[in-house]
């Protein structure tokens, strides 16, 4: 059978090349081709909708180029409408006027924040910063002791006053990593919190305080690159209960396709930033819209195609 | 009485209809999708659903939603044995071994199933054969301490295989009735991991029998979930599943295929972060929140 979506637009135009625009009807096709590559990449079924509306507009008016087959052509509308959707303006991490910057992290449970907190740590510090890991996850069975390790690691210094399992208040020590920061110059902040649900809203206003404690630079979400539909809900109750800058999209080294990186851009219009590729603590780069646009759909050889031609 | 509430208005009022058309099948598939039961399973029930309702001339919405039900139950079977073999046996305590990638609940699983064992009354080993993620092991001994567990755990970065094995030692000393042995979250693309985690489980085997390999599923994961399925049940044998983070909005719907395809049934559930958080997989239950508040 036909793996990727490349090999089935290209089944679907046999012989097109050069012959004016596409009908109706292989638009309607190949329409269906692309929403069934996009939830099997789990983007939002909504987000898919919306897509692929745009998607049907801007083939109905182009012209069949010579260059390109028309599934290739499909395919490189498809492309460039996902890079759009995906990259828009980049954003670098903002600095504050007056340090410390603060970034704080925030997301569901196990999506991989402590992990992050040490790689901005180490990873702003190979740029001539002096971060500080803050230990503002207080729940979660020894997640101070992770961070304290993933800190030195890292050999970035962590705030961790106190032992957490329940006991600490994290909206005190986020308040008191600033102070912290201030007195023994650390230019940046970074907040790890506990893991939290969307529907939990008494976690949701924890992290709410936190961020009112501390009036965050940038706040980050972050997100496991192998959720599924669950991405919209998530997103939005992320938005709604504590707001966020930008996305981390972690767990990247696995195969998941990452439609959630998608439906995220498109519901909450918030860039994505960063990736997180592994567990060590070099397994993290900065977040490219192309290569993701090709992973979600699969096409990587058929870019190469069209690059050539 | 469930079935009072068993679906959301979105389905209530678009089963009212008297007459089902294409949008209204196209918005059943939906559903499913949304529970991210996989756009190829979600067609195939609905094309079942369709034919069945066909077949019997069945019209009622009351009669396609039951058939519905029905058709996603058979699915993922009701009369499955989805015991966790936790009783101690001639060659010793009972052994389960606990996989999945990264960050799905295992520790927390482990911890929960032990707190299970422990209020019934019977004695636990906790083995911490995760030795890379910082730490795990004092996580799962905290888990342990609160539930009552001796957890086996050697430094960081000691060989996985080495502590599973130990741990199992420990609990045939110690008479104990299961071995609950954590591990280190992999993604299943990892070869070298992989192939580690079958050498735990291996090493675990010259020593007793492994009862139970319980691959941890995290109910937020997409289609995903099947490949990780599969490429663990290659792996280790996989003979559970473990669903956890129930609690939130995700469904779930992946488990459907998982047990459809690999025929591994879900033994248990997690509802949240708490020790009491674990509960036995109740399909109907399952399909039931599968259905509900759409819109
Ligand atoms: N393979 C891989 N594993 C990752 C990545 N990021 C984090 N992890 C792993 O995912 C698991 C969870 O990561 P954590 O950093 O503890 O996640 P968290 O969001 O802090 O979790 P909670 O504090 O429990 O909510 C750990 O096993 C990490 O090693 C990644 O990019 N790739
Ligand atoms: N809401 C909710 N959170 C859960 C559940 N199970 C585990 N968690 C949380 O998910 C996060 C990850 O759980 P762990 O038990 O550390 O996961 P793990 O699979 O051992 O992670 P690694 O060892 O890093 O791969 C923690 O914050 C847990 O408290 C659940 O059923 N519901
Ligand atoms: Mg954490
Ligand atoms: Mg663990």
């Amino acid at each position: 059978m036909f793996e990727t979506l490349s090999d089935r637009l290209t089944s679907v135009f046999t012989s097109l090349r050069g012959k004016g625009r596409l009908s109706e009807e292989d638009i309607d096709t190949t329409a269906r081709e692309i929403r069934l590559a996009l939830l099997e990449a789990d983007v939002a079924l909504p987000v898919v909708r919306a897509f692929i509306a745009r998607i049907k507009e801007r083939a109905q008016g182009a012209e069949v180029s010579k260059a390109l087959n028309p599934a290739q052509q499909v395919i490189k509308i498809v492309n460039d409408e996902l890079i759009d959707i995906l990259g828009g303006e980049t954003r670098e991490l903002r600095f504050a006027k007056n340090p410390p910057t603060v970034i704080m992290l925030a997301g569901l449970q196990g999506s991989g924040k402590t992990t992050l907190a040490g790689k901005l740590g180490r990873w702003l510090a190979a740029e001539r910063n002096t971060p500080l890991l803050v230990a503002a996850d207080l729940q979660r069975p020894n997640a101070v002791t992770q961070l304290q390790v993933v800190g030195e690691r890292a050999e970035v210094p962590v705030f961790a006053p106190e032992p957490g399992n329940g006991v600490g208040d994290p909206v005190e020590v986020a308040r008191a990593s600033v102070e912290q920061a201030e007195h023994n110059n650390h230019n940046v902040v970074i907040i790890d919190t506990a893991g939290r649900l969307g529907v939990d809203s008494e976690m949701m206003q924890q992290a709410a305080d936190i961020r009112d404690a501390v009036t965050p630079d940038e706040i980050l979400f972050v997100v496991d690159a192998m959720i599924g539909q669950d991405a919209v809900n998530t997103a939005q109750s992320f938005l709604d209960g504590v707001g966020y800058d930008a996305v981390a999209l972690t767990k990247l080294d696995g195969d998941a396709r990452g439609g959630a990186a998608l439906s995220i851009r498109h519901i909450t219009g918030r860039p994505i930033m960063f990736a997180s590729t592994g567990e060590k603590l070099d397994d993290f780069t900065l977040f490219h819209p192309d290569r993701m646009a090709s992973r979600i759909l699969d096409m990587g050889d058929v870019l190469t195609l069209i690059d050539k031609a | 009485a469930r079935s009072q509430n068993v679906f959301g208005k979105g389905l209530l009022s678009l089963l009212a209809a008297d007459r089902l058309d294409e949008s209204s099948w196209e918005e059943i598939e939906d559903i499913l999708i949304t529970a991210d039961v996989g756009v190829t399973s979600a067609a195939q029930i609905v094309e079942n659903l369709r034919t069945k309702v066909k077949v019997l001339g069945t019209r009622t919405p009351d009669d396609v939603r039951e058939l519905l039900r029905a058709e996603l139950l058979a699915q993922i079977g009701t009369d499955r044995d989805r015991t966790v073999h936790t009783e101690q046996h001639a060659g010793g305590p009972a052994v389960v071994l606990i996989v999945g990638v990264n960050g799905t609940g295992k520790t927390t699983t482990a911890g929960k199933l032990a707190r299970v064992l422990v209020g019934d009354g019977r004695s636990v080993v906790l083995g911490a054969a995760d030795t890379f993620r910082a730490a795990a092991a004092d996580q799962l001994e905290t888990w342990g301490s609160r539930v009552g567990a001796p957890v086996v755990r050697r430094d960081e970065g000691a060989d996985p295989a080495s502590v599973a094995f130990e741990a199992v030692a420990r609990g045939m000393d110690d008479r104990a009735d299961t071995v609950i042995v954590d591990t280190a979250g992999r993604l299943h693309t990892k070869t070298g991991l992989m192939d580690e985690l079958g050498k735990v489980k291996r090493v675990v085997e010259k020593k007793s029998s492994v009862d139970d390999v319980l691959l941890v599923l995290d109910a937020t994961t997409g289609q995903n979930g099947l490949r990780q399925a599969r490429v663990f049940a290659e792996a280790v044998d996989v003979s559970g599943i473990v669903l956890t983070k129930l609690d939130g909005t995700a469904k779930g719907g992946i488990v459907v295929q998982v047990q459809r395809e690999l025929g591994v049934p879900v033994k248990l559930v997690g509802l949240g972060e708490g020790p009491d958080d674990l509960a036995p997989f109740d399909p109907e239950g399952f399909v039931d929140a599968l259905l509900e508040n759409v819109e």
